[in-house]
């Protein structure tokens, strides 16, 4: 979900993120922090070049090409061993300008370039290279940058794409107004407004994470992508983790966290789930990948004292955020968060595609009730409400509300009651659209049966 | 939870003039509570204290009438509000409790004293009788004593593991069917959150805390304080955010390839253990063959040898006791 997408996934939440690269002009070795070695002696563990070790991972110290390998191995290793990338994919890669979403590129554009390769030498035999894009959601219109920066910024990242080769990158920018409506009205006042009717700080952070991946959804499917790629990396997660057990979401919590999630039109993937920032960090410093962080909102609220309180964690001990993690894998995940449609697998060799084809296949279809508004699933207590809802739910504006998850009910909703119709009225008309229809064909049954059925009180 | 008026959470739009409590209407407010921000007056204030505690006890059905409850007494403000209460509902409504109050006294010199007099006060306040079990009677070694042997290092290790048992046995030997504790949400929600930083899920279900761990050691680390300075920020800045916490605890979905926490007995004193010798014991052993190392660190417990082999210390001249010797076995 949006949540985990931006919560710290080296983008933002500046003052609390460890170092941002290539911002402050720290000399490499200062802003290593953790991960300095203070021996100027010691060599690489991994590799017999005898290179000076500059970072550790694992809790050996490395050269930077070693480094380089481990991350670009876990990177690897997760977009395999969860078939990802199928080579018939159109991916969609989010890039925010921080250092995660510039070594996600790196990483991607690197595998991408292997694959054309291959294909180019093997007269066609081998499987062709997936395609690759590039998204980024401008947000400026929330924000009170001039907007000569704001062009300043995305110049920068189309030079970034522009040192990647071989490959043809498409840079798509859409303004976060956009998601709104796609009629010529003033979109960003109308996004304005809405954000404005929210009276919760971390509610309208949470928000706009949402839209934010509305956003990125709608890029895709107007371009004909079939996957979208974060950048959201272990720290990200570990926050997520955090945060939504404050914001009592314990029952949805694992349907962001893990390497996959089909809750979306587009499916989203995360191959940076085990990647810490500061390493990614790291990473951009040695080999001076770009990045650009002008337009990154800071998380704040809740959100903004979760990351400082893991950053506070992370200089205790650097592992705390693994060990989150590892937590947060005794959860159980959803239905969603793994690829289960038949003949989705079928480009694997078949020795290897009994280990990821659905073995419980009565989960295929997932069915779980998702939040309006975050696409949390719904709980117990949640469903009970819908339930009592549906039967008694007299306007529209009481069933929006009733698909609605307790969080985003406290912190999104206004908070006067009678503001509801208004915020429903802002939203865009697809977000309702789906409550619409599912009540639709609920009324119609209900209408089939309505002489059979006793209610206590008579409605009309 | 799911209501937006139950929580309350937003502040009522301010009246000019009048504070009245939002309760009664009558009298004037003389607080903001802090879970709901209601502005109430101190007679509600108590009634709606006392009466969500009633709640709690009857929708999970916490007791049956003629129980001999222990009611855990530190002499701190939870546990004596806890008395109080308990007493107060006990006559109120009828429970028909057998109502008494259980002390520890670990035999720290300066530190328990007082304590203990406030715990001794509470049983004349509230007419409760107060029974005090100390680490000398359960253990045969007071903390005093393990300080003069071990010294300051691993000591908490100690008191924490055997204060987690001395409630259990003292309410065993004295016949107790259930025991109570004064722990508040903030406590519940910092164990949750602590058990995330640790690896390790805390579920919460009918009011008990269910902990999906690895066996491993108990020791205080630096990021306690983070964990309470973030929970006092988070407060303040979300008061219900501490209850949100235990409703994440009571929600989360356990993975059914989690390792559960196998329940046996310890052989040696027959307490509640996951491994052949619960951590006490092995703890006594260790203090009784002049091996206080034994049992810190990342060894399992009841594996016997040394962590460090290197740093035995010189046996004490303390009798060896063993628990079951002196004390007999407690079956549970």
């Amino acid at each position: 979900m949006a949540a985990a997408a931006s919560a710290c996934g080296g983008a933002g939440c500046r003052p609390q993120c460890s170092a941002s690269a290539g911002g402050e002009g720290d000399a490499p070795a200062e802003s290593m922090g953790r991960l300095s070695i203070s021996a100027a002696a010691a060599t690489c563990g991994k590799c017999d070049g005898g290179g000076a070790a500059v970072a550790v991972a694992g809790g050996v110290g490395m050269c930077a090409d070693c480094f380089r390998a481990h991350l670009f191995g876990k990177f690897k290793l997760a977009v395999t061993s969860n078939a990802m990338v199928r080579p018939t994919d159109a991916v969609l890669l989010a890039f925010s300008g921080g250092p995660a979403s510039r070594v996600a590129l790196q990483f991607i554009h690197e595998m991408q370039s292997k694959a054309i390769q291959s294909w180019e030498t093997s007269n066609s035999q081998a499987l062709p290279a997936f395609r690759l894009g590039v998204a980024f959601v401008d947000e400026s219109v929330l924000s009170v940058r001039p907007g000569h920066e704001i062009d300043m910024a995305i110049e920068d990242i189309k030079s970034i794409l522009s040192s990647l080769s071989p490959g043809d990158k498409q840079l798509h920018v859409a303004p976060l107004e956009d998601v709104i409506s796609s009629g010529s009205d003033d979109k960003a006042a109308r996004l304005k407004e809405l954000v404005g009717v929210i009276n919760d700080e971390t509610g309208r952070d949470d928000f706009i994470r949402c839209l934010r991946m509305l956003s990125l959804q709608k890029i895709a499917l107007e371009n004909g992508y079939t996957k979208i790629m974060l950048g959201t990396c272990a720290s990200g997660i570990a926050c997520h983790v955090l945060s939504a057990t404050v914001k009592g979401q314990g029952y949805a919590l694992p349907a962001d966290v893990q390497y996959v999630d089909t809750r979306w039109e587009v499916p989203v993937v995360l191959p940076l789930h085990d990647c810490l920032a500061q390493e990614l960090n790291l990473l951009c410093e040695l080999y001076s990948l770009k990045t650009q962080q002008l337009l990154n909102r800071p998380c704040s609220g809740i959100n903004g004292l979760v990351a400082s309180f893991v950053s506070r964690l992370r200089e205790e001990n650097p592992s705390r955020e693994h060990t989150i993690l590892r937590t947060a894998q005794k959860l159980k995940p959803f239905s969603f968060n793994k690829f289960s449609a038949n003949g989705y697998h079928d480009f694997l060799p078949s020795r290897l595609r009994p280990k990821f084809q659905n073995i419980d296949a009565n989960e295929s279809t997932f069915s779980e009730i998702l939040c309006l508004i975050c696409g949390s699933p719904f709980s117990e207590s949640e469903l009970q409400n819908l339930e009592n809802t549906k039967h008694k739910a007299q306007k529209k504006i009481d069933l929006y509300t009733a698909h609605c998850c307790q969080s985003c009910h406290f912190q999104i909703l206004p908070a006067a009651t009678d503001m509801h119709g208004h915020f429903f009225s802002l939203l865009p008309k697809f977000w309702t659209e789906k409550v619409d229809t599912a009540s639709a064909s609920h009324s119609s049954v209900r209408d089939q049966i309505a002489d059979y059925l006793l209610d206590e009180d008579d409605e009309n | 939870m799911d209501g937006p008026a139950a929580d309350g959470a937003r502040p009522p739009p301010p009246r000019a003039g009048s504070r009245l409590c939002v309760r009664c209407g009558e009298r004037k407010a003389a607080l903001k509570r802090p879970k709901t921000l209601e502005q109430i007056c101190r007679e509600c204030f108590y009634i709606v204290f006392e009466d969500e505690i009633h709640q709690t006890i009857v929708e999970n059905s916490l007791f049956k009438a003629g129980e001999r409850v222990a009611i855990g007494a530190s002499g701190g403000k939870d546990s004596t509000v806890l008395a109080y209460v308990l007493s107060e509902l006990n006559r109120h409504h009828n429970y028909g409790l057998d109502l008494f109050l259980l002390s520890v006294d670990e035999g720290i010199t300066g530190y328990r004293d007082d304590s203990l007099e406030t715990v001794k006060r509470n049983e004349i306040q509230y007419g409760l009788p107060l029974k005090i079990v100390s680490y000398k009677d359960l253990y045969g070694w007071t903390m005093d004593d393990i300080v003069k042997a071990i010294g300051l290092k691993n000591n908490c290790t100690f008191c924490g593991v055997f204060r987690r048992q001395a409630l259990d046995r003292g309410a065993a030997l004295l016949k107790a069917d259930k025991i109570v504790t004064g722990h508040n949400a903030d406590d519940i929600a910092e164990t949750v959150l602590l058990n995330i930083l640790r690896g390790d899920i805390a579920r919460i279900e009918n009011g008990l805390i269910w902990l999906y761990h690895d066996p491993g050691i108990y020791s205080p680390n630096a990021y306690r304080g983070f964990a309470r300075e973030f929970i006092k920020d988070l407060e303040r800045m979300r008061p219900r955010a501490i209850l949100d916490i235990i409703k994440s605890g009571e929600n989360f979905r356990i993975s059914t390839t989690t390792r559960m926490p196998e329940q046996g007995t310890c052989e040696r004193c027959g307490y509640i253990s996951s491994q052949k010798l619960c951590k006490a014991c092995v703890l006594l052993d260790g203090l009784n063959r002049g091996l206080p190392k034994l049992g810190i660190g990342r060894t399992k417990a009841g594996a016997g040898a040394d962590s460090d082999g290197k740093q035995r210390i010189k046996r004490s001249e303390r009798n060896t006791s063993s628990l079951q010797g002196k004390h007999g076995n407690f079956d549970f």
